[in-house]
């Protein structure tokens, strides 16, 4: 409970800056519309006009409140309009991405710590590719997934799983090489097999490496699914909502698909965080 | 010098001008240099000498963590990492490094598990070992609740949980004060009558080596050799206070002068 004061203090910190932001931006226009008409405007009036424009620069907190309201309370999920019908396309290629993702990842990781040329051939690989900005990447994987005949989830979840894998091989390759030369040797006295030392010892001393690299992880596969909407035409998804919010000027529609995809990524990491304090505290590990 | 093999007994560990050198990036160290020693079924072997004699080392080709660059050693009349692939010894780190992760009773199960034990024969085995280092009652509790010394004889119930022959010990209580060590000590030759077992224990305590061995076996360093073995003549019987008993200090006495011929302060 000690945490509530600091925590509602920066809440309103940022959404008092916001204001301030939304009142200076937004009052340009307001100004040039004021002296375009030959009409003197007053501070109040400026401030008044700028909380309320169809197209602001950006948008004030509420007018963002209001359409993420409409658009997830006051439409049917089924319409086309409805920010959960958006959310639930993008939720869905990301928890695809998010699981290739994640088991490549583990895979790639599995293999490294076991094979040293692995560890040499394909480390580098792995870095490099995070290397290449997925900006560019993302249409050549749809337009090379189209040609074969793949379209819609499939290819936003590769781009997905792409962002995805990274952290988690990266951090798995550090959790399961965590035991200590000691906890080796215990298992060596009794002739463990090297598949024992693996279950009985690298995966265990590795859960809280796993949950760490899995809430990056998630996060980046949303990014992923994200990106990966934009060069499609941007048919349906959160992506889509960004892009034709931008073609058309709807700055509002913009900000609330952002915080709309903010709220769903914290859902998600919130909901790992849940499964990993449950994980950790039944092993013991969580003090 | 060296004690021969008596009659009828079979050494259970052997070692013959035993040497190892590690390769190190400046110069090559010698560990260990000609070391002889006969451990007999049943014997409670201390190796003693200052930090740096190799006495850990030996304790570790013993149980084939390490490799000897020189001479021979067999351990049940094998290599010991034949040894070491049957199981033959229970081994007993400086550290419990017990698991986190793992309960008390989970931890003891480790081995078990990797040796394929049943299911109603772990329990069996988990819980006979806990009473015998008076842990029962402790089973669900995680190693952070226990303290230095539960969890040392937790990390001994381990050693134990599979019923080898051979028990080697690393400075098991090098980290534990003197009163919680005295009663393990106790503890640990009640444990050693009644099971027979023969026991390899890592020291650097005098009173703990005579309090404990049939027969010690001082160390000296650079390199590490063996400079004595000496027959303990103590009944197998102990109470705490044969400490005081003149035989007990003349022992000791010996092992310091072997202690203190070999060691060189530089």
């Amino acid at each position: 409970m000690k945490s509530i004061l600091p925590i509602t203090t920066v809440s309103m910190a940022i959404v008092i800056l916001w204001y301030g932001f939304s009142v200076v931006l937004n009052s340009t226009w307001t100004k040039d519309q004021a002296s375009r008409a030959g009409v003197e405007v007053t501070f109040s009036e400026i401030l008044k006009d700028t909380m309320v424009q169809q197209r602001p620069l950006l948008p004030a907190p509420h007018q963002v409140i209001i359409e993420l309201w409409d658009t997830t309370v006051n439409k049917k999920i089924t319409s086309k309009r409805s920010l959960v019908y958006h959310g639930w396309i993008t939720l869905s290629a990301t928890l695809l991405g998010f699981i290739i993702g994640t088991g490549l990842g583990v895979l790639l990781a599995i293999g490294i710590v076991h094979n040293k040329a692995m560890d040499y051939g394909v480390m580098p690989w792995i870095i490099a590719s995070q290397t290449v900005p997925i900006l560019a990447l993302a249409p050549m994987i749809i337009v090379v997934l189209y040609s074969i005949g793949l379209s819609g989830l499939v290819p936003k979840a590769i781009i997905s799983a792409y962002l995805s894998f990274f952290p988690v091989s990266v951090g798995m390759v550090a959790g399961f090489r965590c035991p200590d030369p000691t906890q080796m040797d215990l298992l060596k006295t009794y002739a463990a097999k090297k598949n024992q030392l693996f279950w009985k010892l690298r995966v265990p001393i590795s859960m809280p490496y796993l949950f760490t690299s899995l809430k990056i992880g998630v996060a980046a596969s949303l990014v992923g699914a994200i990106v990966g909407e934009l060069p499609t035409g941007a048919v349906a998804g959160l992506g889509a909502r960004l892009l034709t919010g931008s073609y058309y000027g709807q700055t509002v529609q913009i900000w609330s698909a952002l915080i709309g995809s903010a709220i769903l990524a914290a859902i998600l990491v919130g909901l790992i965080g849940l499964i990993q304090k449950h994980t950790l505290d039944r092993m013991g590990l969580a003090r | 010098m060296n004690s021969t093999v008596v009659m009828g007994t079979e050494s259970v560990i052997k070692a013959r001008k035993l040497g190892l050198v590690f390769q190190t990036k400046d110069s090559p160290v010698e560990a260990l240099k000609d070391v002889n020693i006969d451990i007999e079924q049943g014997d409670f072997v201390s190796l003693i000498g200052p930090s740096g004699c190799g006495k850990t080392t030996l304790l570790r080709i013993i149980a084939s963590l390490d490799k000897p660059t020189a001479g021979d050693i067999t351990v049940n009349g094998m290599t010991p990492e034949e040894a070491r692939l049957q199981r033959a010894y229970g081994y007993v780190f400086q550290a419990a490094s017990l698991y986190p992760w793992r309960t008390i009773a989970g931890n003891v199960k480790l081995p078990l598990e990797i040796m394929r034990f049943s299911k109603t024969e772990m329990n069996e085995r988990v819980k006979k070992v806990l009473d015998l280092v008076h842990l029962s009652g402790f089973e669900n509790k995680f190693p952070w609740q226990l303290s230095g010394g539960m969890q040392q004889r937790a990390s001994i119930a381990r050693a134990l949980s599979f019923d080898a022959d051979i028990l080697l010990m690393d400075e098991p209580f090098g980290a534990l004060d003197e009163i919680v060590r005295d009663h393990l000590n106790e503890q640990l030759l009640e444990l050693w009558k009644s099971t027979g077992k023969t026991i390899c224990f890592v020291t650097h305590s005098i009173p703990e080596a005579v309090y404990l061995s049939t027969k010690i076996v001082v160390m000296s360093n650079r390199p590490g050799k063996v400079v004595e073995v000496i027959e303990s003549s103590l009944p197998r019987e102990r109470p705490l206070d044969i400490r005081d008993s003149p035989e007990f200090i003349e022992i000791a006495q010996r092992v310091r002068m072997g202690l203190r011929m070999s060691h060189s302060y530089e």
